[in-house]
């Protein structure tokens, strides 16, 4: 309740022209954040639509961690306006952010699996508490198979993560993101610290989750591959800000030095 | 990077804050549900398992220790056979949750901040609280409870172990029966022994847990953040214990005058 009034507050003050349409499913608008004297974002904007599948490519450092920590919720920005699936971030309290997080995949960088928990317990973590959003549910172990079968590592169920490579971690790492079925899935680098192969696998899973559950995804990276094989449109963070916004093959024949730099093998 | 005194005494003071802080979320969120017995469970079976070992051979040696160290000056006043009284006292009212705290404060608080820590970096903490699990009632709120709950636990069976020790000696150079050692250890010591010693384990358990959870959770990026917040949870823990131990003997001997 309280909520909703706060964002109809901030809609009716000069919001209403850059107001999200119905199919936005991310919006960001002058993200500023900063540490110190370190200006990570300074006026960064991002719009992701229903179904799309954005990547966000910038150097390391460059605060695109940062930028991805701050739309749900991990980090506080600044200043500057968030809105996921007509929510705005900032402004919720812990249960309906909670609520909001359900509908939201998050691959870490570095994977983050639990690693006291073996991989079912590690996938049902996330069930615990979002009882809400799938009913009741007894027996969660046909749930934890779907999403492992998904990233094809079923047989890897009772390991410990620490039993696992750094390529099925990430693969674990994916199906936790998608046993929620989540409707926009956020990656923070799906393919750093991989080899070619394995980063290739796991843009073909990422893919065919998107065919699968229609999911909308903003993909992180810095690497130039994956950008190729799985944007529509990218947007590239320099400096605080979108730098330079376009598909893959726009991108390519830019002039701007700065542009070029990403693509210079 | 070496500090001036001054600033070593400010950030000292800004940590108690922080961890007064801390110490305040705690409070707020050890009341709220949902509650995670679960993993309470887990943690206060991990916790004493995991000290129990070293708890029992220290608390041996202690009690053998003392009671040798102490014979031949007893019998030169010929007061060995105040020996149990003595041993009795100073282990049940002291020694024992002092050493006992000292040696989980080694033990757990270093590995909660070594555990909590790389959690932290790996982002495991970020992870949980994006699937909904609040992380500080689930790692933090469970892990202080365990300590609390478990370190008078241990004192007791220190303590034990550590008369046990004594009488051995007793037993073994004095030809004192185990029974009668016993007998003269319970009859000295008092209710008026036994409660500030318990109620003082309970704050020492709190203090291990929250300085562990407070190291860990705040920990600085990288590996060796982690290793800082293990090293420095066990300085850190042990200072505030002899502080807090200080201040325990201190309100129960005005508790004693009244
Ligand atoms: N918690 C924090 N405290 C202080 N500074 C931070 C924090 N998190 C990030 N930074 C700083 O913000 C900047 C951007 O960090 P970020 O992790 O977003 O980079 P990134 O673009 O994700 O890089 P990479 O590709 O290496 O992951 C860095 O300079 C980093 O030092
Ligand atoms: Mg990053």
């Amino acid at each position: 309740m309280n909520d909703n009034h706060i964002l109809q507050m901030k809609q009716s003050t000069g919001f209403q022209d850059s107001m999200p349409q119905e199919n936005v499913v991310i919006y960001i608008k002058d993200l500023h954040k900063s540490f110190g004297d370190n200006h990570v974002l300074s006026g960064f904007n991002m719009k992701l639509t229903r179904g799309e599948n954005l990547v966000v490519m910038g150097k390391s450092g460059s605060g695109k961690s940062v930028m991805i920590k701050c739309l749900v919720g991990l980090m506080e920005a600044d200043s500057g306006y968030i809105e996921v699936m007509g929510k705005e971030v900032s402004t919720l309290s812990q249960e309906t952010l909670d609520i909001l997080r359900a509908d939201i995949g998050f691959l870490f960088q570095g994977s983050a699996l639990y690693d006291s928990m073996t991989v079912r317990e590690n996938l049902e973590f996330p069930l615990r508490r979002h009882k809400n959003k799938l009913g009741n549910i007894v027996d969660t172990t046909p749930m934890v198979m779907e999403a492992l079968e998904n990233v094809g590592l079923a047989h890897a169920i009772d390991l410990m993560p620490s039993e696992l490579s750094g390529g099925m971690k990430r693969r674990v790492a994916l199906a936790r993101t998608l046993i929620l079925k989540p409707k926009v899935i956020l990656y923070d680098e799906p393919t750093s610290g991989l080899d070619p192969i394995t980063a290739k696998e796991i843009i073909g899973l990422m893919r065919s989750i998107q065919k699968k559950y229609n999911t909308s995804s903003l993909i992180i990276t810095h690497d130039v591959d994956c950008a190729r094989v799985i944007s529509e449109r990218m947007i590239l963070l320099v400096d605080g800000i979108n730098y330079a916004e376009g598909t893959y093959e726009e991108l390519l024949k830019s002039q701007d030095p700065k542009v070029e730099a990403f693509f210079k093998k | 990077m070496s500090l001036s005194l001054v600033d070593k005494t400010k950030n000292f003071f800004i940590e108690i804050g922080d961890l007064s802080y801390f110490a305040g979320r705690f409070f707020k969120e050890v009341l709220k549900p949902p509650f995670e017995f679960k993993e309470l469970l887990r943690q206060c079976y991990h916790m004493g398992n995991r000290s129990l070992v070293l708890v029992s051979v220290t608390g041996f040696i202690i009690g053998l220790v003392l009671t040798l160290q102490s014979r031949p000056t007893l019998i030169e006043f010929g007061a060995v056979s105040w020996m149990p009284n003595m041993v009795g006292i100073s282990i049940v009212r002291e020694l024992g949750p002092v050493i006992t705290a000292l040696i989980c404060a080694g033990r757990i608080a270093s590995g909660i901040g070594a555990e909590l820590g790389s959690m932290r970096v790996t982002e495991q903490i970020d992870a949980m609280e994006v699937s909904g699990t609040n992380p500080f009632k689930y790692l933090v709120v469970t892990r202080i409870l365990a300590t609390t709950l478990m370190l008078p636990l241990l004192v007791i069976i220190g303590d034990a172990i550590a008369l046990y020790g004594s009488a051995l000696v007793e037993n073994l150079k004095g030809d004192v029966s185990f029974q009668l050692y016993f007998n003269k250890v319970f009859d000295a010591l008092e209710y008026g022994d036994l409660i500030p010693a318990t109620t003082k384990s309970f704050f020492f358990g709190f203090t291990i847990g929250l300085v562990g959870c407070y190291k860990g959770y705040y920990c600085k990026k990288g590996t060796a953040g982690v290793g800082v917040a293990a090293n420095t949870a066990v300085v850190f823990a042990s200072m505030l214990l002899f502080f807090v131990d200080f201040v325990a003997v201190f309100v129960s001997d005005i508790f004693y005058e009244l």
